[in-house]
């Protein structure tokens, strides 16, 4: 089945296309539904792309950083406002997925991949669909993904990170400089904000992006020392299921999440 | 299927042609105007071997969606020598024997061209990582790194060497 691609220079036009149809995708730089088309997936028949310079902006709201879900990884590394999400980025693929790959794509990535999604399920994003003022939390955006499959991402807001120490991720790979996690940890540290200012979610964990809640409880007006952070770290994959796939067995996924939190945490920079 | 015109500028020159619905770039630079100097490895995004440049920056040409080049330019190792000479990058390779089968070099030859293009001066970790997305089944890459040290005429071009 030939697929047809059609383009919109309007987003609500774009977001109308996509509704007419639960067979079309949207397009964000393609990475992986060209991967797709290139494989013959007979899954959906029609691509909607959008050239609205909408969803391309990075700009400022307020306490926030409003993302438009067309820009790449190359664009959130250049700007200076979302400069604390640069190892984020950095790390999807190389040079040229990144030139292309999106923020509003990476939501939609399956395993292995999704590191900046689980960057903001850390920060607690909220996800703004097209024609939609009002946005969901990522943690929502993120139960209900595969049945919003026809909705249009528009942007992304995350709090502005004063401190960027407060933020940190790493992504654990076999293979050096670049490969497909085994894992990744985000975490926002935000312990001036008071109660639920701690957030910590690990990618290729589970079948998508998932909080740590039990880490987060142990950390909760914690320290962050070896002492601090000894109950974290005993909890470091309560209530997860890792998978087993090929980089890893869900047993070795357990037995190492700890050793990379702790490096995480205590801000040794080894993970 | 419908076909699609699509204008663009190749290393230089205006193109035109027509694309199909769903074409990826890679097909359009080989089959629709003729360069065969990027190659096909994957078709996966994984291997670099189609790697070109597109307004500076470099893409997997067998992950872009074709038509998306419309009013752009696109730069492939066709398009690196000038006027019967060889590019510095290529005189590099030569040298230091950075391509065996050669099937990875022009992904790689457009890798280094975009990162040198940004930063003439890159340290050993930024080729390397202006590289990773490059697989090279032959060479073991540090006859590669040290090339694109040398051409950028960094002192690190030695540094690695056995
Ligand atoms: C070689 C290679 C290496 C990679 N390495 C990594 C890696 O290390 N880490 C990682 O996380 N990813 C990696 N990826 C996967 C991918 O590049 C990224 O996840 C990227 O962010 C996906 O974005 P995209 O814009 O290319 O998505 P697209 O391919 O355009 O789309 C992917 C999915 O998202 C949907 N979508 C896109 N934008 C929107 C929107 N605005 N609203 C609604 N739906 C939307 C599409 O319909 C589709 O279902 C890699 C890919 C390749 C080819
Ligand atoms: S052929 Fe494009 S990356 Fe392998
Ligand atoms: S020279 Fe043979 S793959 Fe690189």
């Amino acid at each position: 089945m030939p697929v047809q691609v059609e383009t919109h220079a309007r987003l609500d036009d774009a977001v109308r296309a996509c509704a007419q149809s639960a067979n079309a995708r949207f397009f964000g730089g393609g990475t992986l539904l060209m991967r797709a088309v290139n494989e013959g997936d007979q899954s959906f028949d029609r691509i909607i792309r959008c050239s609205d310079p909408v969803l391309r902006e990075i700009r400022m709201d307020g306490n926030a950083i409003s993302i438009g879900a067309g820009v790449t990884m190359l664009e959130v590394m250049e700007n200076r406002d979302t400069a604390f999400l640069a190892p984020v980025a950095r790390i999807v693929g190389g040079p040229a997925v990144r030139s292309a790959a999106t923020i509003g794509g990476n939501l939609y990535a399956d395993l292995p991949y999704g590191e900046m999604t689980t960057a903001l399920l850390a920060l607690g994003a909220t996800i703004r669909f097209a024609g939609d003022a009002q946005g969901v939390s990522i943690d929502d955006f993120l139960r209900d993904r595969a049945s919003r499959r026809n909705r249009v991402v528009q942007s992304i807001s995350i709090p502005r990170v004063g401190d960027a120490a407060n933020f940190r991720f790493v992504k654990v790979t076999r293979v050096k400089p670049k490969g497909a996690a085994l894992m990744s940890i985000a975490a926002y540290l935000n312990r001036s904000s008071g109660s639920g200012g701690i957030r910590v979610a690990y990618g290729n964990m589970g079948p998508m992006p998932v909080r740590a809640l039990a880490v987060e409880r142990a950390l909760e007006g914690a320290s962050l020392d070896e002492r601090g952070i000894a109950r974290a770290l005993e909890v470091a994959t309560e209530g997860l299921e890792p998978p087993t796939d090929a980089f890893a067995s869900s047993w070795y996924r357990r037995e190492v999440a700890p050793v990379h939190l702790k490096r995480l945490l205590l801000g040794s920079g080894r993970a | 299927m419908a076909k699609k015109p699509v204008q663009f500028h190749l290393n230089g020159e205006e193109k035109a042609a027509f694309v199909d619905d769903g074409q990826n770039l890679l097909e359009l630079l080989r089959r629709g105007v003729g360069d065969l100097t990027p190659k096909y490895g994957c078709g996966q995004g994984t291997c670099g071997a189609c790697t070109v440049m597109i307004d500076g920056k470099p893409h997997l040409s067998c992950i872009t969606l074709a038509e998306t080049v419309g009013g752009r330019k696109v730069e492939t190792v066709g398009g690196l020598g000038h006027a019967g000479g060889l590019h510095p990058l290529q005189e590099a390779f030569m040298r230091n024997f950075a391509a065996q089968c050669g099937y990875c070099t022009p992904g790689m030859l457009m890798a280094a061209k975009a990162l040198l293009d940004r930063n003439p001066r890159p340290t050993r970790e930024e080729v390397v990582e202006a590289i990773s997305g490059n697989i090279c089944r032959c060479t073991g890459y540090e006859a590669i790194i040290n090339s694109v040290l040398e051409a950028a005429g960094g002192q690190g071009a030695m540094a690695g060497r056995g």
